[in-house]
């Protein structure tokens, strides 16, 4: 009796050391990679360190590190994003509130419900070989760029067809990246928007659409815009789509050549140009940097991603203000 | 809608092409696409050959060391989360694992080339153990694509790990389990279908990553399993050849066409097992 008391005696305590052995290992692997993330930071921030000057941000590429800098990157990065956002935000949400507002559960929309959810999993390289099909090359339908001109009667701009390397392609490449990850992130906001707001809206003798556009949008607003700011961020720091569609890594001019805001604004036909222009953004001068093993091109590189971080965080630290701000005041 | 036409476009590419091309599949063959052990679409016309099998190796060694190391991580990571944390700890945690994936892909692929290889791979390896590493190696990939599913893992299974009913739990101690023992004999065998469900998302996703590795570990296809070697994986090999000039409707094209599409299957088969039983394990507990 007593022997075998002080056998269970004995595995009890092996028990416990086994079990805070576990929690210690847990707590260390959490922290641990918690600290990945300081060290990869700091490290980066330290290697970057110097060469992070206001001439880094207003130069063009060059091939000397010294004088290399990053507008081309970061102005073809804002513009890609902003012609993504235009495009792809009307469409994810618009099939969201489709799907969620509308659809009947048919097999069909389960079939297309799977397929998003599947779509949003698609390495972004395999986006890039579609763009490169559809939007670059267009198939194929046409051997020679066939020259377009189109007049808006104050400024006329002019595209190739087939489109070519140029802004639209790769923010059209882009749209096609994000649109899972909207859709799926609108129908989430728009499901946790509760049933009895729509029942009441509808009870007042509202249409559907009145009850959708003036009740069930604006509630589910902040839940969709973060969806979407996460989802452009995303799109934002993608290299491998750009870089399949052969979007040019060492250009040093802004896209429509556009030289300042003053610029801009007496030149009003290079705004509407610089969409079918060819361009670069930060991720691709990045890859560009790091491949090149000349002197100085690592803290070049670390610069860069720096600025590409800063520009993320910024994207962020607005969705998460977005969050904050509007959700104390709905309360249901 | 417009997701629809995605996947028609890609398969017809790759396989049936339009009357006046062949396809790949009719130039080459399936059989000398999944059996030839060389990979070299880019020599000269008498060399080249078309065999996949290099390329997936590539691939393989690479989900291989993330999988080693960013699923363990993981499911640690999700166990002390929804097991051990102060909720407190919690919210701490969970920002920071968002951080960790925000991060775009081509951060890490720096970090892997000038950090890890010349501060940790080299001196570990070359100068302790005395076995030759070049600036690319696969170890230097697979060790940042797995840090890069860490987060993915944690957060996917954490969310499975908290939907196992506390009554479970309850049960456990009543029978005089350790925590330890709730842990690991209840919860996780309870949620182990949710878990492998995120294990396959994740070892999907670093199969389809692409920058990361490029950085690091680009090399010559070859059939190898030696993590200290340069390789390439399929989505390596596309990338290099995309930034050069590809000839329309050449072979080399062509055959761009035939490993994407061969990567998107086997993603979308992943992704296809693990959202059906992420599917059906949330039905079980509801």
């Amino acid at each position: 009796m007593n022997l075998h008391d002080d056998f269970y005696e004995r595995k009890l305590v092996l028990r416990h050391r086994l079990g805070q052995a576990f929690e210690w290992l847990c707590r260390l692997t959490t922290w641990l990679s918690m600290g990945l993330l300081a060290v990869l930071l700091l490290g980066i921030g330290r290697q970057a360190w110097g060469w992070l000057t206001f001439g880094f941000l207003t130069r063009g590429n060059s091939y000397i590190a010294e004088e290399a800098g990053i507008v081309a990157g970061l102005c073809g990065s804002l513009w890609l994003i902003g012609l993504t956002a235009i495009m792809a935000v009307p469409l994810g949400v618009g099939a969201a509130v489709y799907l969620e507002e509308y659809a009947r559960p048919t097999r069909l929309t389960k079939l297309i419900q799977l397929n998003i959810s599947n779509l949003a999993g698609v390495p972004s390289i395999v986006y890039g070989i579609l763009g490169f099909t559809v939007f670059v090359r267009m198939f194929g339908l046409r051997d020679r760029p066939e020259k377009f001109v189109c007049s808006l009667g104050f400024v006329e701009f002019s595209f190739e067809l087939p489109l070519g390397r140029v802004v639209v392609s790769g923010a059209a490449t882009l749209t096609l990246l994000s649109l899972p990850v909207i859709i799926i992130a609108a129908q989430e906001a728009l499901r946790a928007v509760p049933a009895s707001l729509r029942h009441a809206s509808l009870a007042l003798g509202a249409t559907k659409w009145q009850t959708v556009r003036h009740q069930v949008l604006p509630a589910a607003l902040p839940g969709i815009l973060t969806g979407v700011i996460l989802a452009l961020s995303r799109a934002l720091g993608e290299t491998a789509p750009l870089l399949v569609l052969g979007a040019a890594a060492q250009l040093s001019v802004v896209p429509g050549r556009i030289a300042g805001i003053t610029d801009a604004l007496t030149h009003p036909g290079k705004l509407v140009q610089a969409p079918f222009d060819q361009f670069t953004a930060i991720p691709l001068q990045i890859y560009s940097w790091v491949s090149d093993s000349s002197r100085g091109f690592e803290y070049v590189s670390a610069a860069g991603i720096v600025v590409l971080l800063v520009v993320l965080v910024l994207m962020n630290g607005t969705a998460i203000f977005i969050r904050q701000r509007f959700q104390k005041k709905i309360r249901w | 809608m417009t997701t629809l036409s995605i996947i028609y476009v890609l398969v017809t590419e790759a396989i049936v092409s339009l009357p006046p091309d062949t396809s790949f599949f009719q130039e080459i063959g399936l059989v000398e696409f999944f059996s030839e052990t060389r990979w070299t679409p880019q020599y000269a016309e008498e060399q080249r050959h078309y065999g996949i099998l290099p390329l997936l190796c590539g691939t393989l060694l690479i989900t291989g060391i993330s999988g080693l190391i960013g699923l363990p991580a993981g499911l640690m990571i999700a166990i002390y989360l929804s097991e051990y944390a102060t909720p407190r700890t919690r919210s701490l945690c969970k920002p920071m694992l968002e951080l960790l994936a925000g991060i775009p892909t081509i951060v890490y692929g720096y970090f892997a080339l000038k950090v890890l290889t010349p501060f940790f791979i080299v001196p570990v390896f070359k100068h302790t153990f005395g076995l030759s590493v070049g600036g690319f190696n696969a170890l230097a990939g697979g060790i940042v694509v797995g840090i890069m599913i860490i987060p993915m893992v944690a957060s996917l299974s954490e969310d499975v790990l908290r939907a196992v009913p506390n009554s479970l739990r309850e049960a456990g101690y009543a029978l005089g389990s350790t925590k330890f023992d709730v842990s690991a004999k209840i919860v996780v065998p309870s949620a182990l279908s949710g878990i492998l469900a995120s294990f396959l998302l994740a070892l999907s996703r670093s199969i389809g990553e692409t920058m990361a590795v490029a950085i690091a570990s680009t090399g010559q296809p070859a059939l190898t399993l030696n993590p200290l070697d340069a390789i390439q994986t399929m989505t390596i090999f596309i990338v290099n050849v995309m930034q050069g000039e590809v000839v329309a409707g050449s072979t080399l094209e062509k055959s761009l066409y035939a490993v994407a599409l061969v990567l998107f299957i086997i993603t979308l088969g992943m992704n296809m097992v693990s959202q059906m039983v992420l599917a059906r394990y949330r039905e079980v507990y509801q």
